[in-house]
């Protein structure tokens, strides 16, 4: 039955989350971006919330809560409200811990989620992204082919968050084996320090500056226990999906902070004797970029409410992350737009919202929330 | 819990006018565009019977069987079917209308049953409402026809354009115009008020019926009221001027259209993309979805992203609906709805010509139609600008002496 109203614990979700985002994320994100980097403490503060382990059991150090993909989006949206690059470095531990949750073996839930648990923020992680204009999560060119001793994996991985501390890695490959496409999309367990691993230099993008990222080389061998869920289990559709749905909340987040900022201070600049909020070409922006972000908080919701409800939402998340992602960069453009020359300038954040909403173009992940 | 699925029983009742849309409107739909003052009699005849042997049973209106929960939703949902279907046959459907609508808004209980009994029994009947005049449009407060006491009648005099089935309502059945008129103009906007105007009444004539870009199966009519004498208990709601609540009684009926008008529009959008996914899949093209759009061709980014604009625009409709259904006020979300609404299938439609190339130009298919159909959606019941304008003043916290 058509529903539009969280339930309670996802109120206080986003309420807790919020509180820390504005309290302690905010006011941290333009020193990590100019600094390009996060102070520790933050980090254990946002990781003692909870997100990364709430649904793992208890036994393997988790909460033993029931995971939902929109308490997930509930969630990051208020951590990207806070900031993007914290927010995803903040949820980098789920990308390798909630795959092998959803879709891995007993085996490799005990031997593996313990090292994404655990009361110090664990540095575990996923490659998933390639470096080519053309990288598309269904069409991925790193191999993975069968070998009698288990796999070999080449490739090259990019946008690796916290890769230079990770202890393992998923990495995902498409594995030769006849299918296509999401089908064939399989995650692979690597540890540390393994033979044929090399780690590159430390990203510089555009934006994000603050999230530590990496290239990988692959040039590996990998036992047959490495492949995530085993050959025969099909999932690369729903975890690309749970990705993007994160992604799609990320970006209303992110949009919201561009669309407050910008409108308070519509509000306070004044022009020609009166705020420059009371100009129509002024004010019908910010009516655009508040009806918009709602539209796209809907569409996520619907893709993430579909995801709970155990489909794969590719139909769904694909087209709430495009849409969230042209209207986040919009309205973040909107904003430095409506703060002009001020905009421009590293004194107000919304250059920084505006280089980080275009990321979401370009960032693909695998089941973040 | 949040949740996108609609209740069982509407999707049941949404599939029956599905059925209306498709077998009864949709044949028609070309010959009353190309015809444009004519009756549809067969059809007016069949939704009317329709509606009454559903009231007869028990069951309420012209959404028929609804949840009692989630009334306007219901609504929504099956108005958009039969938009689906034409959206100017959808607005000659006898029955209450904006007029039943403000009548449900600003009427006492006695009015509502004393002006809407009519709609149980006999013949086809309309009910519409005439705000809008050659001079004012979407600034409802700059009303000048005027309302003037005289011992046991109100006196009406002015010119009411933009009415839609306002003919029908005056001359063509034992209908009603529901006029908005002021009664002090002194008071600005406190001393509008609706007033009942019955079929019939000395005084009142349609001067005009519009000749439109699209729609056309609608009737739009032109109104003169000239000394026209209306009884005291004819005027909706309390006779006092008390500031501001004259035009909160208009913004409290907007709140209740402007979703369904959202619902309207999306019904046409959904049409044009119905079309256009038909044809691609006669041609045995696959859109692909979940790969990304800078591997998409021009063809599958173009309808992904109308297909998406038309579903953000149902959802921001479905809320406003929601929150109307529980009691909460949605004059933000309504406009937001209907913002997005109009302007999604503005470009949805016209972007479906372009698609479809000379096929979508011409007149043999209905895609044109629906283009210049859908463009209807962002102008009435306050245009684009008008629902712009109120998101505003309402996210900036300006009045509208602030944001003008």
């Amino acid at each position: 039955m058509i529903d539009f109203e969280l339930s309670d614990e996802q109120k206080m979700v986003r309420e807790t989350v919020g509180a820390f985002a504005r309290e302690r994320i905010r006011p941290a994100a333009r020193q990590a971006d100019e600094s390009e980097s996060i102070p520790q403490e933050l980090i254990q503060q946002a990781w003692q919330l909870g997100l990364g382990r709430e649904p793992i059991p208890e036994e393997l150090g988790g909460f033993g809560g029931k995971r939902s993909v929109l308490t997930g989006a509930v969630a990051v949206e208020e951590l990207a409200y806070g900031d993007l690059a914290i927010a995803l470095h903040i949820m980098t531990p789920a990308l390798f811990a909630f795959p092998i949750l959803e879709v891995g073996t007993d085996e490799q839930r005990r031997t593996y989620l313990p090292l994404a648990t655990g009361d110090e923020f664990p540095f575990v992680t996923a490659a998933l992204m390639e470096p080519r204009f053309d990288f598309d999560p269904t069409a991925l060119t790193t191999r993975a082919r069968k070998i009698a001793s288990g796999f070999t994996l080449h490739g090259a991985k990019c946008f690796v968050p916290l890769a230079g501390e990770a202890r393992a890695f998923l990495v995902y490959a498409q594995l030769e084996n006849g299918a296509h496409g999401f089908d064939s999309v399989k995650a692979f367990i690597v540890e540390r320090g393994a033979k044929g691993l090399s780690l590159g230099e430390r990203e510089k993008n555009m934006g994000l500056k603050a999230l530590a990222s990496y290239e990988l080389a692959l040039d590996l061998e990998l036992g047959p226990e490495s492949i995530v869920g085993g050959e025969d289990s099909s999932y690369g559709a729903r975890l690309l999906s749970e990705s993007r749905v994160a992604l799609s909340a990320m970006a209303v987040g992110v949009a919201k902070a561009a669309f407050e900022y910008s409108r308070d201070y519509a509000k306070e600049r004044h022009a020609f004797g009166a705020p420059i909020a009371t100009k129509q070409a002024i004010a019908f922006m910010l009516a655009e970029m508040a009806l918009e972000i709602e539209a796209s908080r809907l569409l996520a919701w619907q893709a993430a409410v579909a995801l709970d409800k155990g489909g794969d939402a590719i139909k769904e998340a694909s087209c709430a992350k495009n849409y969230a992602s042209s209207v986040a960069l919009k309205v973040a453009d909107n904003a430095v737009q409506i703060l002009g020359g001020h905009g421009y300038i590293r004194e107000h954040p919304v250059e920084m919202w505006l280089r980080n909403a275009r990321g979401f173009a370009i960032l693909e992940g695998v089941a973040i929330v | 819990m949040v949740d996108f699925e609609l209740e069982p029983q509407i999707i049941e009742r949404a599939k029956f006018y599905h059925t209306i849309a498709e077998t009864m409107m949709r044949p028609i739909s070309r010959y009353y565009d190309e015809h444009e003052h004519e009756e549809p009699q067969e059809f007016l005849q069949a939704m009317w019977r329709g509606a009454l042997a559903e009231r007869a049973s028990g069951q309420q209106g012209e959404g028929g069987q609804r949840s009692q929960t989630a009334r306007t939703l219901a609504t929504a949902v099956f108005v958009e079917e039969l938009c689906w279907g034409d959206a100017g046959l959808f607005l000659s459907i006898p029955g209450p209308g904006l007029g039943g609508a403000a009548i449900a808004a600003a009427g006492t209980p006695e009015q509502k049953e004393r002006f809407l009994a009519r709609f149980k029994s006999g013949e086809p009947k309309w009910g519409a409402m005439a705000i809008t005049e050659p001079g004012c449009g979407s600034d409802s407060a700059a009303i000048t026809t005027t309302a003037r006491r005289e011992g046991d009648y109100w006196v009406l005099n002015g010119t009411k354009i933009f009415c839609t089935s306002g003919q029908r309502a005056l001359e063509k059945s034992d209908g009603f115009v529901v006029v908005w008129a002021t009664v002090d103009k002194n008071a600005g906007r406190a001393g509008i008020k609706p007033f009942v105007v019955e079929h019939g009444t000395p005084g009142v004539s349609v001067i005009r019926v519009e000749n439109k870009l699209g729609i056309r199966a609608s009737d739009t009519a032109a109104i003169l009221l000239d000394n026209c004498r209306v009884p005291l208990d004819h005027l909706l709601g309390s006779p006092e001027v008390k500031p501001e609540r004259g035009f909160k009684d208009v913004m409290a009926t907007f709140d209740a259209t402007r979703p369904i008008v959202a619902a309207m529009a999306i019904g046409v959008g959904r049409a044009a993309l119905d079309f256009v996914r038909d044809f691609l899949k006669e041609q045995k093209i696959e859109i692909r979805y979940g790969i990304r759009p800078s591997r998409m061709t021009a063809l599958e980014r173009d309808f992904i992203e109308m297909e998406t604009e038309l579903q953000a625009a149902r959802l921001l409709t479905w809320r406003a609906c929601w929150m109307l259904d529980r009691g909460m006020r949605n004059s933000l979300e309504a406009s937001m709805a209907k913002a997005k609404a109009g302007l999604a299938v503005t470009r949805v439609t016209q972007k479906a010509v372009e698609l479809m190339g000379p096929l979508g130009y011409s007149r043999k298919y209905l895609l044109e139609k629906w283009m210049r159909d859908a463009k209807i959606n962002d102008i009435y019941e306050g245009t684009q600008q008008i629902n712009l304008l109120i998101i505003a003043r309402r996210i900036l916290g300006y009045s509208s002496k602030e944001l003008r």
